[in-house]
């Protein structure tokens, strides 16, 4: 396949960052979207230009760091995948491909296509934990069942992997999806209960002063999110926030 | 040569680790106020370490190359994690445990180590629940459990597919609230570059920023490497890109010795390459054996016909297939461990019966599974058991919820559809056994410096089995180095802060800073990407799954020479002080330059065939691994100058609790 590369390029935090062409050929359709871009890599750093900077790691859709807007939707155009399993089989001969980073005021760009995305950590600090002590002297493990459907349903929660599409993808930039993906899991658990209120409050304290925007439920991120996270998870979040609010007395 | 000594407690072995604790020093929790401990890598080790050694009272500095601890490789796996909890009463114990371990490593792991952690594995399992773990549960509510490679219980927890994840997230958790104490200093996107050692002892180390370039100084009273395991020397491997030796490499050259770099393990489930533009493989989670079953055609023709795109793999009758796991192997049948496996499947696709068009892949078949599920769902159903499409459709449904994911992300890769065509699989490079030596107390030879997870040599002698990477990393971090360090920092409350203004700090930052210099100022002609394809290339084909003398001192040769060009070649553009991937790749091959030459001689020393490590001079009449008894050592090797020139020192293994015996798995 040849294509047609219309790749974002900034220097850093304060260049003001254009779109630049790229023409490759060669590319066939068992690559990865990643591979394709490491072949273009390749070539430019033959001819002493700059590679494109992206961010990846495990390529395997587990760990989150890949991102990209890709012709205009987070992590391209196949559902349930991230960027990194996004294969060029899903695109033609003769394409003209877009290629940008996630966009969002919390989410700054370092460099070309890769951001900034500790406010996700920093939200996690406020509140993504159970406060028990890792010294071990818990109790068993079977001591307290746990009804099965629920803790499929916080596992569903908890397979997010913070990187970002629903905020990139959300008009609003609205960090809901992620947020309520951890507040449902511990919300889910008789370990997470104890806290539920005050991790519920503290949380999205923290993702309003991140500066993401407010939810206005349009569900987009729930059709972007690699992980197939459920709207039911924000949902689940606003009845939390509600009761805490109401009994809440911090 | 010196024998090391790994300071193993005395007393019968049940007792060692409970003594130990209780004669080591401890530090009151007002001194460990004084105390700072820098733990590089945020993986299940380090990321659980970092978490206790705060909450004990130290002030911990963590150190990750990606955007956020949370991505550390340890999310990857898949499979499970194991734990002698012996919830499904098949006789599981810590005793079971420990030999399963011991004797799937064949014979070349500490003892006294691998009991400690059966001994401490139960309680993994409890501190993770208290997370929050979302641990697979059964319709009463309790935990699940499945069976993996090498052994006869089921003792492997899950989460799906995402296991490694949900521990991982758990480790996060716990670092997260001591971050909001402000216990624990986060350096995200910082790459260790060296280590400094004051007065013989490690008191520090040098990072670059990788989003600005600088470099920083970072003192403490102890170093911790946790940066997982050198698998990427190989290329392609089922590790993250990032993934790298160079943590371990640099604390290597100033003096901790690296033990049996050659121990590698060769994962068997992997999908096969498909072509030059690879960049890494995925892995099959070692689980698909509980119910998927390996072969390869029996006649020659089929293979042929399959290849050629004439006969589907469905259309090949049941007795014309070779189950050749269950044939070799009944006692263990698919569930052999993972070294076995791997290279029975070398065997057959060597005698060309490989079933895709490289001839270098097997198929993982799970219509029996899919039959016996669905049977059985339509029995407690009450449904028609013979109702093909039915018995397909609910056995589609139990495979799907046991695999889901592992079944989308192979289809997204490969374009077929498991639930209806067979797996296509072929071996792959996936963990390294040796790394970082360490005594009893995990520390290396280097005082104040600690090494834990994949990036020490320790637990899993010369093969892994499954599920007890996640457990032995979380062992080290969360249960053992938080007490043994303190048996060392004790010594250190009245020592005060190290000052990063030492001439030691100079020294290494300035060496640091030469080698950043001399890349963007190379004016080579070739990516960092080309070297680094060379050397896996050469490790795989010959330091690879099996090796022999020949190709091995070939090998140290082709690696000496890459790595000339190498210097003189690469070319490395941007500058120093930016955000410089290609920087940073410069850093990490330069470094698997020389551990793959080390690893050759490591494995051209080691005249013997054992675990992952095959010499095919030593193998019996049936082609198995022939094991020698003159080899039943941990060679640690220390730098002097060059990895050719590398002193080797022995650590000899005795088995007091376990007969050494001839592994079988017939
Ligand atoms: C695909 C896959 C599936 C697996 N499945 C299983 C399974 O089911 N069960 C099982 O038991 N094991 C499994 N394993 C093995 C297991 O996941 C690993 O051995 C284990 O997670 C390693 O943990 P770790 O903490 O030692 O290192 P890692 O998780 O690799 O973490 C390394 C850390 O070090 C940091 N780091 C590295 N170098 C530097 C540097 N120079 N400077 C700063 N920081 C650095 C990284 O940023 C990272 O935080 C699997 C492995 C893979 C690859
Ligand atoms: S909710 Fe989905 S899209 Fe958002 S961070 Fe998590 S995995 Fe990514
Ligand atoms: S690189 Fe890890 S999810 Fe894409």
């Amino acid at each position: 396949m040849k294509l047609k590369l219309k790749i974002w390029r900034q220097k850093n935090a304060n260049d003001k960052g254009k779109l630049v062409d790229y023409d490759i050929d060669g590319v066939s359709g068992d690559m990865s979207f990643l591979e394709m871009l490491d072949v273009l890599n390749t070539q430019l750093i033959e001819k002493g230009e700059e590679p494109v900077a992206f961010d990846h790691d495990c390529r395997e859709g587990i760990c989150g760091t890949c991102s990209l807007f890709i012709n205009g939707e987070a992590h391209g155009p196949d559902r349930l995948v991230t960027t990194c399993q996004l294969h060029m089989r899903k695109f033609n001969d003769g394409d003209t491909i877009y290629i940008e980073p996630f966009r969002a005021k919390a989410f700054p760009v370092v460099k070309d296509l890769v951001v900034d995305r500790s406010a996700f950590d920093r939200i996690q600090h406020a509140g993504g934990y159970i406060s028990v002590n890792t010294s071990g002297n818990t109790q068993d493990a079977n001591a307290i069942p746990i009804n099965k459907e629920h803790a499929d349903k916080a596992f569903d929660a908890a397979t997010c992997i913070g990187c970002g599409a629903c905020v990139a993808t959300c008009k609003n930039s609205s960090a809901m999806l992620f947020v309520s993906a951890k507040v449902s899991q511990f919300a889910l658990l008789p370990q997470g209960k104890v806290e539920a209120k005050q991790r519920v409050l503290n949380m999205v304290e923290q993702m309003d002063k991140e500066g993401f925007g407010n939810c206005t439920n349009t569900g987009a991120c729930e059709v972007e999110c690699p992980k197939g996270i459920s709207l039911e998870n924000i949902a689940r979040m606003n009845r939390e926030y509600l009761a805490a609010s109401f009994t809440s007395n911090t | 040569m010196t024998v090391l000594n790994s300071r193993v407690p005395e007393g019968p072995l049940a007792d060692k680790w409970t003594n130990h604790k209780n004669k080591i020093n401890l530090v009151n929790p007002a001194n460990k106020r004084l105390i700072d401990v820098i733990v590089v890598g945020t993986g299940l080790a380090g990321g659980s370490a970092a978490a206790t050694l705060a909450e004990l009272g130290y002030n911990v500095k963590a150190f990750c190359y990606q955007d956020s601890p949370r991505r550390a490789h340890s999310i990857a796996a898949q499979g499970g994690i194991n734990a002698a909890k012996n919830y499904q009463g098949d006789g599981d114990s810590t005793y079971r445990l420990f030999y399963d371990t011991v004797k799937g490593g064949d014979y070349r792991s500490r003892e006294e180590n691998v009991y400690r952690l059966a001994e401490v594995s139960a309680n993994i399992i409890d501190q993770c629940v208290a997370q929050g773990v979302p641990f697979a549960r059964d319709y009463g509510g309790l935990l699940d459990n499945r069976s993996f490679g090498g052994v006869l219980v089921s003792r492997t927890f899950y989460a799906k597919g995402q296991t490694g994840q949900q521990l991982l997230l758990g480790c996060y958790s716990a670092m997260n609230r001591q971050i909001a104490r402000g216990k624990i200093a986060m350096y995200n996107r910082h790459e260790m570059m060296e280590l400094v050692i004051v007065d013989g002892k490690a008191r520090g180390i040098i990072a670059r920023n990788l989003v600005t370039g600088e470099i920083e100084r970072h003192s403490a009273h102890a170093v911790v490497i946790a940066s997982g395991g050198y698998g990427n020397v190989f290329y392609l491997s089922t590790n993250a890109m990032g993934s790298n030796v160079s943590a371990a490499w640099k604390v290597h050259k100033k003096g901790a010795f690296f033990a049996n770099p050659c121990f590698t393990q060769i994962h068997p489930t992997c999908i096969p390459v498909s072509g030059d533009h690879q960049s890494k493989l995925t892995l099959m989670s070692e689980s698909l054996r509980n119910d998927g079953r390996i072969w390869v055609p029996k006649k020659m023709e089929d293979v042929k016909a399959i290849r050629e795109g004439r006969l589907k793999p469905t259309q090949i009758a049941e007795e014309d297939r070779d189950y050749y796991l269950e044939r070799r192997y009944p006692a263990f049948g698919n569930l052999v461990p993972r070294d076995v496996a791997s290279r029975a499947a070398k065997e057959r696709c060597d005698a060309g019966y490989g079933v895709n068009a490289t001839g270098e892949a097997v198929y993982l078949d799970f219509a029996s599974a899919i039959q016996r599920y669905g049977k059985e769902q339509a029995h407690i159903h009450g449904l028609d058991e013979n109702d093909k499409d039915l018995v397909k459709k609910l056995g589609t449904e139990v495979v799907k919820s046991k695999y889901g994911n592992l079944f989308q992300m192979y289809e997204k890769i490969v374009d077929q559809n498991p639930y209806e065509t067979p797996m296509m699989i072929y071996p792959a490079v996936h963990y390294t056994m040796g790394g970082v030596w360490v005594d009893y107390n995990l520390m290396t030879t280097i005082p104040g410096l600690y090494a834990i997870g994949e990036a020490n040599f320790s637990d899993h002698g010369a093969n892994r089995l499954g599920a007890s990477a996640l457990m032995q990393g979380l062992a080290d971090g969360y249960f053992v180095l938080p007490y043994t360090i303190g048996d060392y920092l004790s010594a250190d409350i009245r020592t005060g802060k190290i000052p990063t203004n030492l001439p030691e700090f100079d020294a290494a930052e300035n060496a640091v800073k030469e080698q950043i210099n001399g890349f963007v100022n190379n004016k080579g002609s070739k990516s960092v990407d080309y070297f680094h394809k060379r050397l896996g290339k050469v490790m795989w084909d010959k330091v690879g799954m099996a090796r022999n003398a020949e190709g091995l001192k070939q090998a140290i040769e082709e690696i000496r020479a890459i790595r000339e060009e190498f210097w003189k070649d690469v070319r490395v553009p941007g500058a120093a002080n930016e955000y410089n991937e290609e920087l940073a790749k410069a850093g990490r091959v330069a470094d698997f330059l020389e551990l793959g030459e080390l690893f050759a001689i490591d494995a051209l020393h080691r005249e013997e065939s054992c675990g992952g490590h095959f010499r095919e001079e030593y193998q019996t009449a049936e082609g198995e691994a022939l094991r020698r008894p003159e080899f039943q050592y941990v060679a640690a090797w220390e730098y002097t100058g060059n990895p050719g020139e590398a002193i080797m020192h022995k650590e000899p293994l005795e088995y007091k609790n376990i007969e050494v015996k001839e592994r079988s798995y017939k």
